[in-house]
């Protein structure tokens, strides 16, 4: 009843584009974000931190990253790992060469130099698309790990091959390093989720992603019309390598603290935030937090359930977590190919009726 | 058809008005098929030009050439009194060229609004950091540009639909989200491909009636493919006709008529 549009009229261009235009979603998104700064930071034990909350945000940061390129911009990438690893020795390297810059600022940069790197391996997609690009970019994923297995000076010649965050502090709160707190690693995550994904939506409903958009939709008469296919393109590949670097760049320094690169960027990553997005849902913000949040959850569900409540064998539930989740992603995409996304917005479109449908 | 007759607006638009695109000499070919062979013909400012001939005739691949997606193996194309080097689409579009395909070449994932703000593009210029943090130039643009795309969709009348994803509509509306989008990009010529193709009478009333006031309240040069007669006789100042590449015709839809060679190709010619 109270889910309406009616009467709440907006007079003006710029009302009418805003994110949220009807208010009572405008009030939850409002509402949920006070709860996440305000109220989890202080009840967030390190559990729900390690298992839940910041593998989610960082997924969610990486899965709206590459849902701007394949899902707004029609660009299919498989290299999402290998440009997830770009961001972590990126901000490794920045870190240890520079140690007196704050953290966020190396972030940052991290999230530059894979764009840069997403640009150069974006070329080829001038020239290919659809699977024949899927391939150009698994290329991709397989040198960069490569490169950064190979090449000692990635890992600063570390005898064990792999990179381990030093402590840096934000306002004297660690936020990398063994010392962190669950708070604060959450709370860095959060930021990062928050305005990168208010980025992207500015992004996606400005000229720009009108520009990829078309692309993906009809790329002929997109540049019939204007568009330069290759500033699209190649713009597309940065905005998402940025994205995607960043949470390359905050899985390792935050989250796992040391990382190598072939166990922590494989292939492995690459589906898996593939999965993230056509579950949730091609070409949509929320169905990147959607898509993130069930691969996240699910297992960790699915363990609880089978481990802790009905007391099997730990090895046995972790083939059987597999099985699970294969299946529901086989449901899923008979049942629901456009993803969470669009069940979430059929059920506003039924609310919005509700209780008189017609 | 339209009742008004053809003579009324067929006033001597055509023969006074300066000359806005010239082109020489094209000759297209694909491999050894030649689509177009030595072909020359003028659009004048604020005419509408129409391209007529039967199926096969290189009418499409004219269109093409004009608006740059394909590039003529020989021939010149003059443009604003200057010669216009080989180009890309794109930038062809940054000259003031816009135009519809023949099957409809809409967004299908984005809204009818979204579609029509797309053909705005070259009009906005705002960095893609300002409209990452959208503020200041690109909020303001976004605003000024929706508004102009206001307009176009009171004027082609498509204001209930201006939310719903161009996907989910019916075929003639999709051939008017088309035009729209291409007018919003404020077109010196604006290149239509059989605008109405696979229309009923009705719609095809309504998109003539379109073509008529966008040419009269805008300006607007346009030039036509078509192949409803009528229409092309009722709505052109002048008219191009092509048989096998070549051109037979060129001139008023009157004279375009009484020429012996596009009767042949139309009708046949009788053997002895």
């Amino acid at each position: 009843m109270i889910y309406r549009e009616a009467g709440d009229f907006k007079t003006s261009y710029r009302d009418d584009g805003q994110t949220f235009p009807i208010r009572l979603d405008r009030w939850g998104y409002y509402a949920l974000l006070g709860v996440a700064f305000l109220v989890v930071p202080f009840v967030i034990d390190s559990y729900w931190a390690n298992a839940v909350l910041v593998p989610f945000l960082i997924y969610a940061i990486a899965a709206i990253g590459l849902n701007i390129l394949t899902g707004y911009a029609g660009q299919v990438s498989l290299g999402t790992g290998g440009f997830m690893a770009v961001g972590a020795y990126s901000v490794y390297k920045l870190m240890t060469a520079f140690p007196g810059v704050p953290i966020f600022v190396h972030i940052l940069l991290a999230g530059a130099i894979t764009a840069v790197v997403g640009m150069l391996f974006g070329l080829p997609s001038l020239r290919i698309k659809g699977f024949y690009l899927a391939v150009a970019t698994l290329a991709a994923q397989f040198f960069l790990v490569w490169l950064f297995n190979k090449v000692p000076w990635f890992y600063n010649y570390s005898a064990s091959g792999q990179i381990n965050a030093p402590e840096r502090t934000v306002f004297g709160w660690a936020v990398t390093g063994p010392a962190t707190s669950a708070p604060a690693k959450y709370l860095t995550c959060l930021v990062f989720a928050v305005v990168l994904a208010w980025i992207a939506r500015n992004l996606t409903r400005g000229m720009v992603g009108r520009k990829w958009m078309a692309i993906r939709d009809m790329d002929i008469a997109a540049e019939i019309i204007g568009v330069n296919p290759l500033t699209a393109k190649l713009s597309a590949f940065a905005v998402s390598s940025f994205f995607v670097g960043i949470a390359g760049a905050l899985l390792f320094s935050v989250y796992l603290g040391a990382a190598e690169a072939s166990e922590a960027f494989g292939i492995n990553k690459s589906f898996l935030v593939l999965f993230m997005i056509i579950i949730g849902g091609l070409g949509s913000i929320f169905g990147s937090f959607a898509g993130a949040a069930f691969l996240v959850l699910l297992p960790v569900l699915l363990k609880n359930l089978l481990v802790v409540r009905l007391g099997w064998p730990t090895d046995l539930a972790a083939h059987l977590e597999l099985m699970i989740v294969g299946g529901l992603i086989i449901f899923f995409l008979i049942v629901e190919p456009h993803g969470l996304a669009r069940l979430w917005r059929l059920t506003k479109e039924k609310l919005r009726l509700w209780p008189f449908p017609h | 058809m339209i009742a008004t007759p053809a003579a009324e607006f067929s006033t001597d638009k055509g023969a006074t008005r300066p000359v806005l695109m010239d082109l020489k000499n094209i000759t297209l070919r694909f491999g050894g098929v030649v689509a177009i062979k030595d072909i020359s013909f003028d659009i004048r400012e604020g005419e509408i030009r129409a391209i007529i001939g039967p199926n096969g005739a290189g009418k499409s691949s004219m269109l093409n050439v004009i608006s740059g997606f394909y590039v003529p193996q020989q021939g010149e194309i003059w443009f604003e009194g200057q010669k216009r080097p080989p180009m890309k689409p794109y930038q062809v579009a940054r000259l003031g060229l816009a135009r519809t395909f023949q099957n409809i070449a809409l967004f299908d994932g984005m809204s009818v609004l979204d579609n029509i703000m797309t053909g705005r593009l070259n009009k906005m210029k705002s960095s893609l950091f300002s409209q990452a943090l959208w503020w200041g130039p690109a909020e303001r643009e976004e605003v000024e540009n929706r508004a102009q795309v206001e307009k176009i969709i009171d004027f082609l009348e498509i204001q209930n639909i201006r939310k719903t994803p161009v996907g989910r509509l019916p075929y003639g509306l999709k051939k008017r989200v088309e035009l729209a989008r291409a007018l919003a990009a404020e077109p010196r010529i604006l290149l239509l491909d059989e605008p109405m193709a696979g229309m009923n009478v009705e719609e095809k009333e309504d998109m003539c009636r379109f073509i008529l006031d966008v040419n009269d309240e805008f300006g607007t040069t346009i030039v036509l493919i078509e192949h409803d007669m009528g229409v092309v006789m009722d709505l052109s100042d002048r008219v191009v006709v092509m048989d096998y590449g070549r051109k037979i015709g060129d001139g008023t839809p009157d004279e375009v008529r009484a020429n012996p060679e596009v009767i042949s190709a139309y009708l046949g010619v009788a053997h002895e």
